[in-house]
């Protein structure tokens, strides 16, 4: 690709939930700003202007991101995967989704997004993390509801179902 | 929350990002943008245009072994942290990668864009500073070689000139294999480094007969702890002798950081606390 | 006739997962910044650098015409509203209330008021034409600190509040008498406490979005709000000053309020001006984290000295406690009564202090506004005493455990009057909670092994930290909270209403609205056992003045204990009048009639029955009622307890200190607490940890810091410690239940009991682990340096 001189817009296309999408962005559009207000989904979401509480991690080419610390120009031609995209076509919610639920791991709900993206891909790379390790892994999730010990156990649930 | 505008260009090569950079004195590299990206939603950095790096060829892979390592300067911490040979050489890398930020942080922050940055609080400076590190830049009259011990000059300073690049990160053979250890006090908040300290050190029996201490977090810029590691060259590492090293782990670090979380003369203590837990568990 | 049903499964009592999570992990939620209108445009304010000057000029000509922007508005603009309202000023004294306008007009008082705003048509050009907005300022000196600003020759904020004093209040008994049981004393202790400022930090931050209705003159307001009926009201009645049903109040799905979302704030009027001046298009102000640090309400901040006078038994004999609770820049919504009535009046705790006495100073400073924040007013008054208990402990060499047992209220002397002018405590058994407390930790065995690693010299040395307390929940009755009693302007009552539809579903609503609470939930268990109609088929309603006819909100832990009986009573209702129709569609006597499982049965008749779908039925075709009976099963009631309810518990934190860094481990949290009858027990337990994180936050990490000029030092989340997974410890969870008789489902409050308890448990682990190292007091939070340093300050 060549270099491309681009104010005031730029194209991008990503797929996004398993579907193609196309626009023209400002360069400083945020990925989150992108992902919320032009494509409409909005459970990613904003919790701090710091890139410290993590409601707005997806998944970008598999790996956990968040979403307001990349410009959505940086994830032009990637894959996207948001909360509205992690349960099964059918609608079975994801083992992360299911334990949260079952252990009462959210209660306001805002961080729950997140959290379950940043679990999702901890599974992803350790199916069965210890308690400390899960613990360790969620240190950009904030949350200020549970005081965590529900989605430590929501994590452990989901761990136990893909054993 | 909300940058101000600015150009976007995504060269597809160095040399492209090098000319870019040249033809524009305002512009500003972003890889990861771990560092540069916070700063601009508080509207405390406003470049006019980024130049995007991420995704060219010649910043990627790593290749290690015991004879030495060549890192990709857009290798990214999470790669870093996976790859094997890497951290069968050198295990503090990976060890240190997986005390930086957050798995978020980690699958976007990248080794070159941390070297560059040198922000005061960051991790990897220190364990480059341990290991030896060299990094070759690029510019407009091509490339150059800059030993770590020469990068870092001051907050956020390097000797890059502005339309330089990192384009890789070298380890040395003599560090490959000796005993490295990175101890940590994390910002509660930030989880930056209050204080860092990075070690490796050669023996020879239970002779220390090499030594370099890399500290970061603490100093204006990740400095080395000369004065300890010349108390350890030629010592038997024991409880004794490395206490007393970490005794001097402070001498020639200047004048420390202080904030409201940790005072300098805190931070003091905790470098000489942390160097000698991090001698400690490296060496016995 | 139908054959009875089977009994359906009790569902109060049952771990029930929520009804409220599939929404809510699947993306499908809707918060405030998430609703998007047609023309929705987008609000950025201008705000002060300074803590305290006065605005010499605001430029916005540059600003106007930036691309998108529909306006620039400076205070001068918004002249025709009222400043924000002083909703509860402290009972019985004089206030001095001054409280926000929409923009700040001539001064600014802290950093970052608004002086001005722009509209426009995206929120990142609204951001860039608010930058572009020039004001030259002329600086003033400031002040931060609620005592010094009460000083002679501090900086005065406002001229209606001589020497920055916004009230002073005290409570108990005369100063003369305790000064006498302090002289009198045995042993005589002074100290004195910080009980730091905090930032509430719901994960979602604060924001508004309204829309004028030219046509009409109606304006709806969606906010982040735990009382829409209450800024309906406050909005309309003092801000706006036109009638309350121009004005329609929409909480959306909540990311968490723990107080900071109460109070009105300036853009809940501003964005309802804005979209009047723009002739109807909707107005969205959302803040970012940095602003809602710098704007939204903080919690705490208490500079407290004591005189402790005790027995040699530790039976604490005397205890006078003098207060400056810092108010920040302005009077915020319900400011006044935190440090009054829900703090002075709780600093007796679970003890009988035969001589105590309470003065509080409540102060304005160039800092942002403090109110209520989750415990309010309780915290600060459980650390004074459960601090005061170990103070104890050590002056006297009492184990510290005793001294609480020495001093506890007997389960015999309930209701018992702690002589503070609090309402009288309902029941309690609090020794059975220390009891358990001890023994399920394994206290003796801990004081030994401290014991052991003192002697050994170890460099890790173990603190063990108790706390013994009980809060108030529920406050009520209104004849006592309200302006004749205790201050609050209006009541404290809630409403519900219970429609049983023609289908037999059951639509319930409620001015009690959950920002994470669960009461979908809790309240749909409940009824469907109350009316015995199945779980499924009830309908929680809320967060929407459309709906109930009038709610006060989630605070205070009132919604389970406050507006759940409202509801116990609405259904209470509806069974009466079903009974009355089924008596006549079963041609029987009414006292004839019984109720179990959503059945009415003729006594002695198995066969003659009608389920309460069918009578629902009945009533709503209203084909053959009872003479006089209206059509409907459809009860409101407004129901205004007679008196608050008190939870208790005790709590254990066992400590580890690294004497060489200060570094702290947090090895064990046991929690005992009581809480009354519970419905849901995954709910309770899950508020309790989150009110224990809450709680061991204060200790261990948070405190909003401002310089000596009025800038916030912690104004991030990177700066700001909000605990992270892995730094909090596992929680172990037990409880005793002593139901209150307060309202008939026994029921106390649970939101606010971890987060009450779990301060003054860290602080006296912390103190007890190096309390024979140090001397005076470690203050919160405590970081490994300020450990460090009182360990070496020898």
């Amino acid at each position: 690709m060549s270099a491309t001189a681009s104010a005031p817009v730029t194209a991008i296309s990503m797929t996004v939930n398993g579907k193609e999408h196309s626009a023209e962005v400002e360069p400083r559009t945020l990925l989150v700003h992108f992902l919320r207000d032009a494509l409409g989904l909005t459970g990613t979401h904003i919790g701090c202007d710091t890139s410290s509480c993590g409601a707005c991690v997806v998944h970008l080419d598999g790996d956990p991101v968040k979403s307001c610390t990349v410009l959505a120009v940086q994830a032009d031609g990637a894959s996207i995967t948001t909360i509205e995209g992690l349960a099964g076509e059918d609608g079975s919610l994801h083992p992360v989704q299911e334990g949260f639920w079952e252990k009462h791991g959210l209660q306001c709900g805002y961080c729950t997004p997140g959290m379950i993206m940043t679990g999702a891909a901890l599974l992803e790379r350790n199916p069965h993390p210890t308690e400390e390790q899960i613990r360790h892994e969620l240190e950009g999730n904030l949350c200020r509801c549970t005081g965590y010990q529900n989605i430590v156990r929501a994590i452990q649930f989901a761990a136990e179902q893909s054993s | 929350m909300y940058p101000e505008q600015f150009e976007y260009q995504r060269p597809s090569s160095v040399s492209e990002a090098i000319g870019l950079l040249t033809a524009n004195p305002d512009a500003k590299i972003i890889a990861g943008g771990h560092s540069l990206l916070p700063a601009m939603k508080m509207r405390l950095a406003a470049p006019a245009a980024l130049v995007d790096i991420a995704r060219i060829p010649e910043l990627k892979g790593i290749s290690a072994s015991g004879d030495g390592a060549t890192i990709g300067a857009g290798a990214t911490y999470r790669e870093l942290m996976d790859d094997a040979a890497l951290a069968a050489a050198y295990p503090v890398v990976a060890e240190t990668c997986d005390k930086v930020g957050d798995p978020a942080v980690r699958s976007r922050g990248t080794l070159g864009g941390s070297l560059a940055h040198v922000d005061p609080a960051a991790d990897l400076t220190a364990v480059m500073l341990a290991l030896g590190a060299s990094v070759t830049a690029t510019g407009p009259n091509g490339a150059r070689t800059i030993g770590i011990d020469d990068l870092f000059v001051g907050l956020l300073t390097t000797t890059l000139e502005p339309d330089e690049i990192i384009t890789s990160i070298s380890l040395p053979a003599s560090s490959a294999g000796t005993k490295q250890a990175y101890e940590k006090h994390s910002h509660p908040a930030s989880g930056y480094a209050v204080a860092g300290v990075a070690v490796a050190l050669q023996v020879d029996g239970t002779t220390c007969t090499s030594a370099r201490i890399g500290v970061t977090g603490a100093p204006e810029y990740a400095m080395r702890a000369t004065a300890a590691e010349d108390a350890l060259v030629g010592k038997e590492l024991t409880a004794e002798t490395i206490a007393a090293a970490a005794e001097k782990a402070t001498e020639g670090l200047g004048e420390l950081n202080g904030d409201v979380y940790a005072s300098a003369e805190y931070r003091a203590h905790l470098v000489k606390v942390l160097t000698r837990r991090a001698l400690t568990r490296a060496a016995l | 006739m139908v054959a009875a049903p089977e009994a359906p499964e009790r569902m109060v009592g049952k771990a029930l997962k929520r009804r409220e999570d599939p929404r809510l992990i699947t993306g499908g939620a809707q918060f405030l910044d998430d609703v998007k209108l047609p023309g929705m445009t987008h609000a950025a304010f201008v705000r002060s650098p300074h803590a305290h000057a006065r605005i010499a000029s605001i430029d916005a000509s540059a600003a106007s015409s930036m691309p998108g922007v529909l306006g620039v508005f400076a205070g001068d603009d918004f002249m025709d509203l009222n400043p924000l309202p002083a909703a509860w000023q402290a009972g019985g004294v004089t206030n001095h209330p001054v409280t926000p306008r929409v923009l700040a007009v001539g001064e600014v008082h802290q950093v970052g008021d608004p002086v001005a705003v722009v509209v426009a048509e995206d929120a990142y050009q609204a951001r860039d034409a608010a930058q572009a907005v020039i004001v030259t300022w002329d600086p003033l000196p400031a002040v931060v600190d609620a005592k010094k600003a009460t000083e002679a020759g501090a900086p005065q904020l406002h001229e209606e509040a001589p020497n920055n004093i916004v009230l002073e209040w005290s409570c108990g008994k005369e100063a003369d008498r305790v000064d006498a049981a302090l002289a009198a004393a045995d042993v005589r202790i002074s100290h004195h406490l910080i009980n730091q400022r905090l930032i509430p930090t719901p994960m979602e931050p604060r924001g508004s979005i309204a829309r004028f209705d030219p046509a009409t003159g109606d304006y709806t307001l969606w906010a982040t709000s735990q009382a829409p009926h209450v800024h309906r009201l406050l909005l309309a009645a003092f801000v706006f000053g036109i009638p309350e049903q121009k004005i329609r109040v929409i909480a959306p799905d909540m990311g968490g309020g723990f107080g900071a979302k109460i109070f009105v704030y300036y853009d809940m009027a501003a964005t309802m001006a804005l979209s009047k001046k723009l002739g109807g298009r909707p107005v969205k102000f959302w803040e970012d984290r940095s602003e809602n640090y710098m704007t939204t309400t903080h919690g705490r901040d208490h500079i407290t000295d004591l005189e402790i006078g005790a027995g040699k038994d530790g039976s604490i004999t005397a205890l006078k406690v003098k207060t400056w609770a810092n108010l920040g820049a302005y009077f915020s919504t319900i400011a006044a009564g935190i440090p009054t009535t829900l703090y002075g009046r709780m600093v007796a705790g679970c003890y009988k202090i035969p001589n105590i006495r309470v003065d509080v100073v409540a102060a304005y400073t160039n800092t942002a506004m403090v109110d209520a924040y989750r415990g309010a007013g309780r915290p600060e008054a459980a650390y004074v005493i459960e601090r005061v208990c170990d103070l104890v402990a050590q002056a006297t060499g009492v184990d510290p455990a005793e001294v609480r047992r020495r001093n506890f209220i007997q389960p015999e002397d309930f209701p018992y009057d702690t002589g503070v002018g609090m309402l009288p405590y309902d029941s309690g058994n609090y020794e059975l909670t220390l009891d358990k407390a001890l023994e399920q930790v394994g206290y003796t065995g801990l004081r030994q092994e401290q014991k052991r690693r003192r002697g050994a010299g170890e460099r890790k040395l173990l603190g063990i930290g108790l706390s013994s307390y009980v809060e108030v929940c529920g406050v009520a009755p209104s004849k006592w909270i309200g302006l004749p009693g205790e201050g609050w302007g209006a009541g404290l009552w809630e409403s519900a209403n219970v429609k049983v539809h023609l289908t037999g579903k059951v639509v319930v609503t409620t001015g009690s609205l959950p920002h994470g609470q669960g009461h979908e939930t809790s309240f749909a268990q409940l009824v469907s056992d109350r009316l015995g109609i199945p779980y499924d088929d009830i309908e929680i309603e809320h967060s929407d003045t459309q709906a109930a006819p009038f709610g006060f909100g989630s605070y205070g832990s009132r919604s389970l204990s406050v507006g759940g009986t409202a509801i116990y009573k609405s259904v209470d209702k509806v069974v009466t009048k079903a009974m009355k129709l089924a008596a006549h569609m079963l041609e029987a006597a009414e006292d004839d009639i019984t109720f179990e499982n959503g059945v009415f049965s003729v006594k002695g008749s198995s066969e003659s029955s009608k389920t309460i779908q069918e009578v629902a039925l009945a009533a709503h075709v209203g084909y053959d009622l009872p003479e006089g009976m209206e059509p409907f099963l459809d009860e409101t009631t407004y129901y205004d307890p007679p008196n608050c309810t008190f939870p208790f518990g005790t709590h254990v934190c066992v400590v580890e200190v690294d004497t060489e860094t200060g570094g702290i481990d947090m090895l064990r949290y046991l929690a005992v607490d009581d809480v009354g009858n519970v419905v849901n027990p995954l709910i309770v337990d899950g508020q309790i940890h989150g009110g224990i994180a809450q709680g061991l936050a204060q200790a261990m990490f948070e405190g909003a810091v401002y310089d000596d000029d009025g800038q916030l030092l912690t104004g991030t989340l990177s700066d700001y410690a909000i605990p992270k997974a892995s730094q909090l410890p596992w929680y172990e969870l037990d409880r005793t239940v002593t139901p209150t008789s307060v309202n008939p489902m026994g029921v106390k409050g649970a939101g606010e009991a971890g987060t009450i308890a779990s301060t003054p448990a860290v602080a006296n682990a912390v103190n007890d682990a190096v309390g024979h190292l140090i001397s005076g007091e470690i203050a919160m939070p405590f970081t490994p340096e300020r450990v460090w340093r009182a360990i070496n300050a020898h």
